[in-house]
């Protein structure tokens, strides 16, 4: 396990549109997912003879069922507006990974097979058979684009290139050729409950460890409870919250939250798990069949409200699907949103004054934030447009006193993605992980030379791990990265918190 | 997939990422030859942590949470030693995925 081998981008003051380097990433290939992984998702479970035709088949299925793929596949006049948007083309120089370019692949395949001009003049229309080069270029290239959704933005036609990516790998799967990250870990959250497969008894350990921590540390006693009927709010959060760091300090954020809010909450060993990979692989059944562990948890612990953790996409899922895939939530308090982000939560609890702030338990932290990519273009928070961004940034500002935002065309609907979200935060696909944050990295880098930046929060469990791990190639800590409840958590004094000042108190007293 | 890797002359299944295959194959061998491909010297204190790790599975089915390992080492061996520093100080390539690739225990995926 040598560290890869590959040439870490230098940071530059503005991200430039790179010479191109064609087949730079040709040799980006993540793992394959093993028969045993797609058939618990109740895909094939290896490519067999015949593919081309299962591959045709099913691209009609989804083209009659998604009327939006065909009018992306349609619409595209190669106007060059999204070619360089792509943080993996800036990053990697492979014009595949311009977005028009990637679709192309599987553009080319529907002009062939589904278009009049494509069938009897291929070669006028830019359309071409379907071969195993062609497959391996989408497995390959398809696995390059972490469906950010930037490029979309700037397309004069909207056309989502997620939404076809998420389409090319839902062909892939369903004749034979997944990919071991995304399906692995599907497997996991049905059989165990969450990505890490982290089971009831370890989650029991882990937060009563969280529960003497704060204790320790505070000296109040705040709860971290798991499958407590009757509790008002269920919380459901990525399992990384369980597990790594800074992910759990955001954990750990929440329930003094919540503890001080004086409102009954939960987390469910069933629904242990914001995420919900079933979206990077296109899949409604896969999408479906984890939102439901949702539902079901929330009605068999009796709650009333549903309250998600930071994490990116499943933030997509629960605020742009959640109602379709798994309603009605007809169960739930309507006087609160179906569901609820703990942002929305916090950010309320801030304006009604229940949180005791100490700001200046900050002063030691320069901030900047990191728009998620799904939150930013696939959800909102919040009643106001534009949510999405202000709430994250009123909370951390009522928190700190020193924020700075990043480069105006790198953050809110035009934030780069962190180079790992999708179902591409997998070690077989660093040196992409890593060339893919470069327009992020350039803007934190200006940041930190203009302003003094130390630190830069994020409310995705997915862009936290992905900056722990690129951070330190571009010469940077890796605990720069650090969770918004986590500021809260080091800001907030909780009712009855023995405070080091009255720790000294109590010592002259005593002396 | 069928990658191996030779221990004391006995060949041992690991996966595409060379995280054994099989948990129960596991001899302290295993972390030895590992450990050498990543030109890594193991000492005492790297045993501690592969030692705390295989019992925790064993009791949870599943690798500590980097907290509840830093808590352990902290309790263990001293307060200076319990923080992630240490940890990666001693596994380069991160405690959870490096440190349990030695133990033999599967690796922890996930957004982590």
């Amino acid at each position: 396990m040598a560290k890869a081998e590959f040439e870490v981008p230098e940071l530059t003051e503005y991200t430039e549109v790179p010479k191109l380097e064609v087949g730079a990433m040709a040799h980006a290939k993540s793992f394959v997912a093993a028969p045993e992984f797609q058939q618990a998702l109740n895909f094939k479970g290896e490519l067999q003879d015949g593919w081309e035709q299962e591959v045709i088949d099913h691209m009609g299925d989804l083209l009659g069922k998604y009327r939006s793929l065909q009018v992306y596949l349609d619409s595209c006049v190669k106007c060059g507006a999204c070619t360089d948007k792509c943080h993996y083309y800036l990053g990697t120089k492979d014009p595949k990974n311009m977005p028009v370019a990637r679709q192309d692949l599987l553009r080319k395949v529907y002009r062939r097979y589904f278009t009049f001009a494509g069938k009897y003049f291929p070669k006028l229309v830019g359309a071409t058979d379907l071969t195993r080069e062609v497959l391996d270029d989408w497995y390959s290239y398809f696995h390059q684009c972490s469906q950010c959704r930037r490029c979309s933005v700037f397309c004069p036609y909207g056309i989502d290139t997620a939404e076809i990516s998420m389409a090319a790998r839902e062909i892939m799967d369903r004749i034979g050729l997944g990919q071991k990250y995304c399906n692995e870990i599907i497997g996991k959250v049905f059989r165990i409950g969450n990505n890490l497969g982290l089971p009831g008894p370890a989650l029991e350990d882990t937060l009563e460890g969280l529960e003497e921590d704060v204790f320790d540390e505070t000296g109040v006693e705040v709860k971290y409870p798991i499958d407590q009927k009757g509790a008002e709010i269920l919380l459901v959060t990525p399992s990384a919250d369980f597990f790594a760091e800074p992910h759990v300090d955001g954990l750990i954020g929440y329930g003094k939250v919540f503890h001080e809010a004086g409102v009954s909450w939960t987390l469910s060993s069933k629904a242990s798990e914001a995420a919900n990979f079933g979206m990077f692989i296109g899949s409604y059944e896969n999408m479906r069949r984890i939102s439901m562990r949702i539902r079901e948890a929330a009605l068999e612990l009796g709650v009333k409200r549903i309250v998600f953790g930071e994490c990116g996409h499943a933030w997509r899922v629960a605020y742009s699907f959640l109602n379709t895939l798994a309603g009605p939530f007809d169960f739930l308090d309507p006087k609160y949103p179906v569901p609820q982000h703990i942002l929305e939560f916090t950010w309320g609890e801030m304006q009604k004054g229940t949180l005791n702030i100490d700001k200046s338990l900050n002063d030691d932290l320069v901030l900047t934030y990191h728009d998620s990519c799904n939150v930013a273009r696939g959800s909102r928070m919040g009643t106001e447009p534009g949510g999405q961004f202000t709430i994250p940034r009123n909370v951390i500002k009522a928190v700190c006193n020193n924020f700075v935002d990043m480069a105006p065309e790198t953050i809110h609907e035009k934030t780069f993605c962190c180079g790992g979200g999708g179902g591409l935060l997998t070690d077989d696909l660093m040196e992409l992980r890593v060339k893919g944050a470069k327009p992020r990295m350039d803007a934190l880098q200006n940041v930190i030379e203009e302003h003094g930046v130390t630190n830069m929060a994020a409310i995705c469990a997915i862009c936290k791990a992905q900056f722990t791990k690129v951070l330190p190639y571009y010469g940077m800590g890796m605990d720069m990265i650090m969770s918004v409840h986590q500021l809260v958590s080091n800001a907030i004094i909780l009712t009855g918190q023995v405070t080091e000042d009255d720790d000294d108190e109590s010592a002259e007293d005593a002396a | 997939m069928s990658d191996t890797i030779n221990v004391d002359g006995k060949e041992f299944a690991v996966d595409e990422e060379g995280y054994l295959a099989n948990i129960n194959d596991w001899v302290p061998g295993v972390a030895d030859v590992m450990s050498k491909q990543d030109e890594l010297e193991l000492t005492d204190e790297h045993w501690d942590i592969i030692k705390f790790l295989r019992e925790y599975y064993e009791e949870y089915q599943i690798a500590p949470a980097i907290r509840v390992l830093t808590k352990a080492v902290a309790k263990n061996l001293g307060k200076d030693k319990g923080n992630s520093k240490y940890l990666y100080g001693l596994f380069p390539y991160g405690p959870g995925k490096q440190a349990c690739r030695y133990a033999g225990l599967p690796k922890p995926t996930g957004c982590v």
